[in-house]
């Protein structure tokens, strides 16, 4: 054979073997966290003393809106909010209502920002500070 | 007058925008501390964006915002009627003439010596989410309606694209101008 050819197709398939490695790189971010589920958990979830699941949501969506967001959708059923802040950055954030015993809500809120998770705990805190001030109640961290 | 040194400014100060401008684009990898931090501008942003009606149902109300988006040409988006939510979109141009004439002047002034040229805006995708709650501690059917308004502008260079909340007053006077006649036109079955 030709060593020229040889030599073409051994480049090509290099080029393709490499190619394939970036790509299942970047395929790992589907799973991929920046902590341990036992610290997001903690600074991205509080609970509220209700069961009222239509009010919460609710005041989550008009929290939404005073921090200057788009409602892009809502599922009561489902239980979740999610918003889009465009402000020369593109934040994004859902917010998900769920029954915790029969006494109380757990409300959840993960962020992004541009293509990044929002991991720092003082955005959260702050949703929270003003979601409570929304529904009149306070928010405890979950036990 | 030598040409060269003003030309050679122009062109700094026109790198600086654009810099000035990739960095706004690109936004901070940093959320802001206002991002999520209510303060007295937002108390201003609600009551603009924010208007009562009396004596209409929570889901009349919502179907008149709907229609007045329709009206305004916007796609419904999303919705969930049960959480008095209304969410659409339109793609429209977003050129501006005066824009495009500034933008001749600084062409004339800097790019015909140096090649730099300023991005123009070319499209929008302009988004609105519209919610109808009930007004706390008043009768049954006096409800508000809070509508947010943002868009995101695609320019004449790929690499800038402008992302911002809508604050001009006049556009949620116009709208709720708009929905004060759709509520009469819902109600009389017009």
């Amino acid at each position: 054979m030709n060593p020229r050819i040889v030599k073409l197709t051994v480049l090509v398939a290099a080029c393709a073997t490499f190619g394939g490695c970036a790509a299942t790189r970047s395929q790992k971010e589907v799973l991929a966290t920046d902590q341990s589920q036992v610290e997001q958990r903690a600074y991205q979830t509080r609970v509220f003393d209700t069961t009222d699941k239509e009010q919460t949501l609710r005041a989550v969506i008009a929290t939404l809106q005073d921090f200057g967001c788009i409602i892009d959708r809502a599922d009561l059923v489902l239980g979740v909010v999610s918003g889009t802040k465009l402000d020369g950055f593109q934040l994004r954030i859902t917010v998900t209502v769920r029954p915790r015993g029969t006494t109380q809500l757990l409300v959840r809120a993960n962020a992004q920002l541009q293509i990044k998770a929002v991991s720092d705990a003082r955005p959260y805190q702050n949703f929270f500070t003003a979601l409570e001030r929304s529904m009149f109640l306070k928010a405890h961290e979950v036990d | 007058m030598p040409i060269t040194p003003r030309g050679f400014d122009a062109m700094k100060a026109l790198q600086f925008g654009a810099f000035a401008l990739a960095i706004t684009v690109a936004g901070c990898s940093h959320l802001p501390e206002s991002a999520l931090l209510l303060n007295p501008a937002s108390i201003e942003r609600r009551q603009v964006e924010t208007r009562r009606f009396e004596s209409v149902s929570e889901a009349d109300l919502l179907a008149a915002c709907a229609a007045v988006l329709q009206d305004l040409g916007f796609s419904i988006d999303a919705s969930e009627s049960r959480l008095g939510l209304v969410t659409a979109s339109k793609d429209r141009s977003a050129k501006d003439s005066g824009q495009i004439a500034r933008a001749v002047v600084i062409r004339i002034l800097t790019g015909v010596f140096t090649g730099v040229s300023m991005p123009l805006d070319k499209d929008q995708t302009i988004r609105a989410s519209v919610v109808v709650f009930p007004a706390m501690g008043e009768k049954k059917n006096n409800h508000l309606v809070r509508i947010s308004l943002q868009r995101v502008v695609r320019t004449t260079d790929p690499r800038f694209v402008k992302s911002e909340w809508l604050t001009d007053p006049e556009l949620y006077q116009g709208f709720f101008m708009k929905l004060s006649q759709s509520v009469f036109l819902e109600g009389h079955k017009i």
